[in-house]
Order: structure tokens, then C-alpha cells, then sequence
């Protein structure tokens, strides 16, 4: 990387973000609008319907009484995990090639769960309600159940929420002033109240540094509570091929897992389209590999044990629900999962195929089809086979769910457009940290360098 | 006094007469799967008392139905030589409910009289607690339900008509316990009598299958029909500790 940015100067960082934030293309309007008109199609109309004539507009029955909602609420949590939680342990170990990637992982953390908190009020029947999960003083004298696993989640995502917007704002303090120096009009009122007029001092390095560090190091356990929790909203039922003690680990590997996967995928696609060649390069790519690489094999180590405590227990109704997992109908999905998750994933052992870029993100998108699969088949292969054979059903998602699942990437990716064009999507200031200091001083002191 | 006792004073006043430790009835039902026909009287006259939708062919196609009663069906043998075996299913009132602790708002808790209350207004639609009952006898409203005409003259008043998103199930009849309750203190009656209060079903039942009354009177009816060698639980390895005791068939 050294060699690459040896080219670059500090005036070239900031022009090429500054550029990459006011100069927009018919082709940045033609994507918004696709993104945009796909979310409202796709996403909020469908919602609207079943908000109006109820929940039965998805496929949820009577033993299935969770769905693709639940299912997807859960890929958004796991696909926020790694950006916060990835930028987090790598600030901390000092890692430099963090530095051009994370503003980028942070944004879609902070997106993921923004569409995971949406998935929730879908998911519920009266979402008009759902404000009574929060512990507030009302006039009924009524608190939340606090025993809830429910409960405990709608708490770790909000505190997770917090915790990343503040965590992702703070670190862009410093850029917003950089680009409040080179814009005019209404961006520069609006960058010069984000920046809390930030001046460069050295007494406002040194905070920001401080303060920076001490968020990394509490949002790590948060970033592992949260998907522990999610878990235990299963784990903790006592319905078979749910109530197992690996949940917890088992949903914070594969949150990070995928998460990861989607890094690698906005990377691309930052890479590609916003020009940031010369900051994500090939190390990027070999480095995140490697780690996509080891969680691969951790989460075949996890899936395996799933299988063999499900087995081991000897009950009627675990053997059920394994066959029922692994050769009933949703068998095909199954075996799709472990071919994109556990099997093509070794392929990154080989460097050359983690440093050429098509073939990652191809395998990245692959990684998270399977993580979105491994999530609807806990929820659609557990529940329809439960303790009384009586009982048992099928579940299927409706045309409405999966509209709506399809119409979640679209708000996804709206949220994300409008992000590149308000955050400065690479972080200057700590990208300079990592090039030589220039030979000729400028003229004027810029605010936005280290100093 | 110091704070901290009057605060441990008002916990045990507030904890007594206990929410787990007693109960002022303990609620129980009895079926004698010996004398059950499998006639499914309970499951029409649940219908009726308890204002139970009727969802239409098209839902019901898609498991929707809503039975806060119904019959389980279990075929044993091939077709020459098959048998079939049938119980009643309903909520098993479990002292020890897994739906009670993982609702979030609470909308489904146990009350004095060991029953298992589930409060419509409260229910935000999570679904959680079917998934935790191991019994699948929760049922959730998809839609708003109408009654055609004259079908909607016969709604039982004293129970309420439940709207989309909201989870429902089997109550013991508890419109029925409140009445023989206030019934026992008009009657200047600190209990109420044995055989007194009947649920839908169990007033229906055309072999006398199904028992109701309260376990903690030692004379009742039920204390003593759940006593019997032959009585067991449904799914008792989970220790859900259900208020509904099967008899067992005996093979003749």
C-alpha cells in the first residue's frame, strides 16, 4: 500500500473525497432513483398492505408462526456485526490497512441495523404497540416482562444502535472539517454543524483519540452481546433443533461471517464505482480473506456440533427435526448452504485467488446467500416440526415477504447512496496518518490535518 | 423504619399471597382418554362460548384455524390393520409456562387461581410464545374476523372479540370462574363449591370425560380423578408442570 500512496499527497486525498461527495454524475441519480423506487415498491407498499389488512398477508401459519421476517431481521443484525466490531479490533491492534476501508464498514453497520430495527415493527402483529417493550413510566403502572429474551434484544440493538452512531459520527469529526474548509454554501452550513466547529488543535487530536479508543473498546462486547442475545431469543425456547447451548457462539461467528462477506462486497463496490483504486487495494482483499477464510472454518466446526448434539441427545424429536433439516423438503437449501458457506470458501486458502477481486466478491455475495439461508432454515425447518406430530405444518414464504425481503436490500442500498454523498465514505485524516509527511508545507494551515 | 425494610415490607405484602408459592384456587382439568369418543362437542361448544372465528376455507387451507380446542389424530398400523388414536388438546395452564417468560410486554402471565391469563389489549403480536409452547395450542389472529348476519347476534358478551395481531388460546372458561366467583361472595361463600363452575366444554361432553374443578379442595372431583394410576401428562419430560392430567386408554 506504502508504494501506491507514495504518489498520493495530502491535497489529492482531499480532493478526490471532497469530489467524490459534490460531484455527482447522472449515473449517482439513475442508481438513487432505482434504489429509491425499489424500496417504495418493493418494501414499503407491500408493508402498508399488511400494516392495513393484517399479518396474514405473509405466509406464517399456525406451527410456523415465525417467518422470513424474523429470519431476515436476524442477516441484518449478523451483516451489521463486522463493520463497528471488524474497525473496533483493528483500531485497537493498530492495524493501518484498516484505515481506508472502515468509515465504509461502519456505514453499514449503522444501516444494517437500521433496516434490522424496521424488520422488527414488520415482524410484529401491532407494531402501533411496539413501543411497550421500552421500560417507560406510564399511567397503567405497567413495566416490560424483563425475564424476556425479547426484552433483552430490543435493548442490546439499541444500545448497539447508539453505540455505532456515535462511535462512526466521532471518528468523522475531523473529515467533516476538512470538507466544511472546501465547500460553499448549504454544504458548508451543514458540515460546519457537523464538525462541532473543529479547529485541529492539538487538545482536540488528543481527545478525539482518546475518546475514539475508549468507544472501541466498549463496543467490542457489545457488538458479541447483541448477537448472543438475538440468539437467545431460540436458544432459550425448548423447541428441538433451537434449544441448544451453541446459539450464542454459534450466531456470532456466523454474524461476523457475513458481515465480513458484506464488507468485501461494498468494497468492491466502492473500489469500482467511486474510484477509490489507489485506497482498497489487494492487501485489503488478502487480509480480509484470510479472516473470511478462518470464520468459514469456525462456523463449519459449529455446524457440525449442532449436528452431533442434536443426534448424541438420542430424543424422537431432535432425530425428527435433523432428518427433517437435512433430507426433508428444505433439504436442497440445506446442502445449497454448506456448498457456499463451508466448501467454496476453502478456495481462499489460495492467495492468488484472495487477491483478485471478481472472484471475491463473487464469493462474497455466495457467502451471504448462504448466511440467509442458514437463517430461514433455522426458523422454517425448527418450528413446523415441533413435540406433537399432530401439530406439525409447513412453511412458506408469500409473495409479499419475499417482496419486501427483496425491497430490504433497496433501502439498504438508498440509505447507503445517501451516505456517500453526506460522509466522507474514506476517512482522510487517517489515511494521511499513514503516508509520509510532504516535503513543501501549504500556504495556509488546513484544519484538517493531523497535526 | 428504615427504607430498606419498609420496601422489603411492601415486596412481601405485594408477593403474598404468592405469585408462584399459592395460589387461591389451583384450576385443573381431567380427561379420561378411557371415555373420550372423539365426538368433538368440546371443540363446537369452545366455538361458541368463546367467540372463536371461523377463518374460511381459504386460511384454513394455510393452518390458520383457530381451535382453542381440538383433537389430535394419531394413526397407528397400515391401512387393513390401521387404528386410530385421538386426545383433546387444549392450553395445559402449565404452572411453569415457557410462554410466560418470553413474552416482552408481558401480555401472558399466571394469575391466583393458577391460570395461565393471556391479555388481549397487552399482546403486541410478537408471536414468541407459540413458538415456546411446546403444546402448539396458541392460536394468532392474521386478520380481523367478521361474523356473517345473524351469525354475529350470537357472540357470547362476556368475552371479548379479538382483532388482527393479537395471540389467543384456551382460558379455562375464566368469564365462567369470575361469575361463580361473585356468585360465592353474594352467597356470603368464602370458596366456591365443587361442580360449580364448568367450562364450555367440559358442560358438553356427552360421556362425562373431561373433569374441572379446583386441586387445593382435597374433596373435589378432580383431586380425586387426578389421582388415579392412570393419570399422566402430556410432555411431562419438559417440566412444563401442566394443570391438565390425561387418563390413560386402557387396551381392551
Amino acid at each position: 500500500m506504502e508504494a501506491e500512496n507514495n504518489k498520493l499527497g495530502y491535497t489529492d486525498i482531499h480532493e478526490d473525497v471532497v469530489r467524490s461527495i459534490v460531484v455527482t454524475g447522472p449515473k449517482y441519480y439513475a442508481t438513487l432513483a432505482t434504489a429509491g423506487g425499489l424500496a417504495l415498491v418493493c418494501f414499503f407498499f407491500p408493508w402498508f398492505y399488511q400494516l392495513y389488512y393484517g399479518i396474514g398477508a405473509a405466509g406464517m401459519n399456525h406451527p410456523g408462526v415465525w417467518g422470513t421476517y424474523l429470519a431476515s431481521f436476524i442477516f441484518w443484525i449478523g451483516l451489521s456485526h463486522s463493520g463497528t466490531l471488524l474497525s473496533c479490533v483493528l483500531h485497537l491492534t493498530n492495524s493501518s490497512w484498516r484505515k481506508a476501508m472502515y468509515r465504509s464498514a461502519e456505514a453499514m453497520t449503522l444501516f444494517s441495523l437500521v433496516v434490522a430495527a424496521t424488520y422488527v415493527f414488520v415482524h410484529v402483529g401491532r407494531p402501533w404497540f411496539a413501543h411497550w417493550t421500552f421500560p417507560y413510566p406510564n399511567q397503567w403502572e405497567l413495566w416490560p416482562n424483563f425475564r424476556s429474551p425479547l426484552l433483552f434484544d430490543v435493548m442490546a440493538i439499541a444500545t448497539y444502535l447508539t453505540g455505532s452512531t456515535i462511535f462512526i459520527y466521532m471518528g468523522s469529526i475531523p473529515d467533516f472539517a476538512a470538507v466544511r474548509d472546501r465547500t460553499v454554501g448549504w454544504r458548508n452550513t451543514m458540515y460546519s454543524l457537523l464538525s462541532l466547529g473543529w479547529r485541529g488543535t492539538d487538545t482536540e487530536w488528543h481527545r478525539l483519540h482518546w475518546a475514539y479508543t475508549f468507544l472501541a473498546v466498549l463496543i467490542i462486547p457489545l457488538a458479541v452481546s447483541v448477537h448472543s442475545i438475538v440468539s437467545w431469543d431460540f436458544a432459550m425456547s425448548i423447541v428441538p433443533g433451537l434449544h441448544q447451548t451453541i446459539f450464542a457462539p454459534y450466531f456470532v461467528v456466523g454474524a461476523i461471517y457475513s458481515g465480513t462477506a458484506g464488507i468485501v462486497t461494498v468494497m468492491f463496490v466502492l473500489r469500482k464505482y467511486m474510484g477509490f483504486e489507489q485506497y482498497i487495494t489487494k492487501l485489503h482483499f488478502d487480509n480480509l480473506g484470510k479472516l473470511l477464510l478462518l470464520l468459514s472454518l469456525l462456523w463449519t466446526y459449529i455446524n457440525a456440533i449442532e449436528l452431533f448434539t442434536g443426534w448424541y441427545s438420542g430424543t424422537s424429536d431432535e432425530y425428527e427435526q435433523l432428518s427433517f433439516k437435512l433430507f426433508g423438503f428444505y433439504a436442497p437449501l440445506y446442502w445449497e448452504m454448506i456448498l457456499f458457506c463451508a466448501v467454496a470458501p476453502l478456495l481462499m486458502i489460495s492467495k492468488r485467488f484472495r487477491t483478485s477481486f471478481v472472484p471475491m466478491l463473487i464469493l462474497s455475495i455466495a457467502i451471504n446467500i448462504g448466511m440467509y439461508t442458514e437463517r430461514f432454515l433455522i426458523v422454517a425447518t425448527s418450528l413446523p416440526r415441533q413435540y406433537l406430530p399432530d401439530a406439525w405444518g409447513f412453511y412458506a414464504p408469500s409473495l409479499v415477504e419475499l417482496s419486501i425481503m427483496v425491497g430490504s436490500f433497496a433501502v439498504f442500498t438508498t440509505l447507503f447512496l445517501i451516505f456517500v454523498k453526506i460522509f466522507p465514505s474514506v476517512s482522510m485524516y487517517e489515511v494521511k496518518e499513514t503516508m509520509e509527511t510532504p516535503k513543501l508545507k501549504p500556504a495556509i494551515p488546513q484544519a484538517g490535518s493531523p497535526a | 423504619m428504615s427504607l430498606f425494610s419498609r420496601f422489603m415490607d411492601g415486596w412481601r405484602k405485594y408477593r403474598k399471597p404468592g405469585y408462584y408459592d399459592e395460589f387461591d384456587y389451583h384450576w385443573t382439568m381431567t380427561v379420561d382418554l378411557d371415555s373420550c369418543t372423539g365426538c368433538e362437542a368440546c371443540m363446537t361448544a369452545c366455538q361458541a362460548e368463546n367467540n372463536i372465528p371461523l377463518v374460511g376455507e381459504e386460511e384454513l387451507a394455510k393452518g390458520r384455524e383457530i381451535q382453542w380446542i381440538r383433537i389430535e389424530r394419531y394413526w397407528e398400523g397400515e391401512y387393513p390393520n390401521a387404528k386410530l388414536n385421538f386426545m383433546p388438546m387444549m392450553c395445559q395452564h402449565c404452572d411453569a409456562a415457557p410462554c410466560e417468560t418470553v413474552c416482552p410486554v408481558s401480555a401472558t402471565y399466571h394469575n391466583q387461581d393458577g391460570l395461565n391469563t393471556q391479555i388481549y389489549n397487552r399482546c403486541i403480536g410478537t408471536r414468541s410464545c407459540a413458538v415456546y409452547c411446546p403444546y402448539e395450542v396458541r392460536y394468532f389472529n392474521y386478520y380481523n374476523h367478521h361474523w356473517d348476519s345473524p351469525l354475529d347476534q350470537q357472540l357470547n358478551p362476556d368475552v371479548s372479540v379479538r382483532g388482527k395481531g393479537v395471540m389467543e388460546k384456551c382460558t379455562f372458561c375464566i368469564q365462567r370462574i369470575r361469575d361463580a366467583k361473585d356468585l360465592a361472595k353474594d352467597d356470603d361463600r368464602r370458596r366456591v363449591r365443587d361442580g360449580e363452575v364448568q367450562p364450555a366444554c367440559v358442560q358438553s361432553c356427552p360421556t362425562k370425560a373431561l373433569t374441572f374443578g379446583d386441586r387445593k379442595d382435597t374433596e373435589s372431583q378432580v383431586y380425586q380423578s387426578m389421582n388415579n394410576p392412570r393419570a399422566y401428562k402430556v410432555l411431562d419430560e419438559l417440566n412444563t408442570d401442566s394443570s391438565v392430567v390425561y387418563l390413560k386408554k386402557v387396551d381392551a
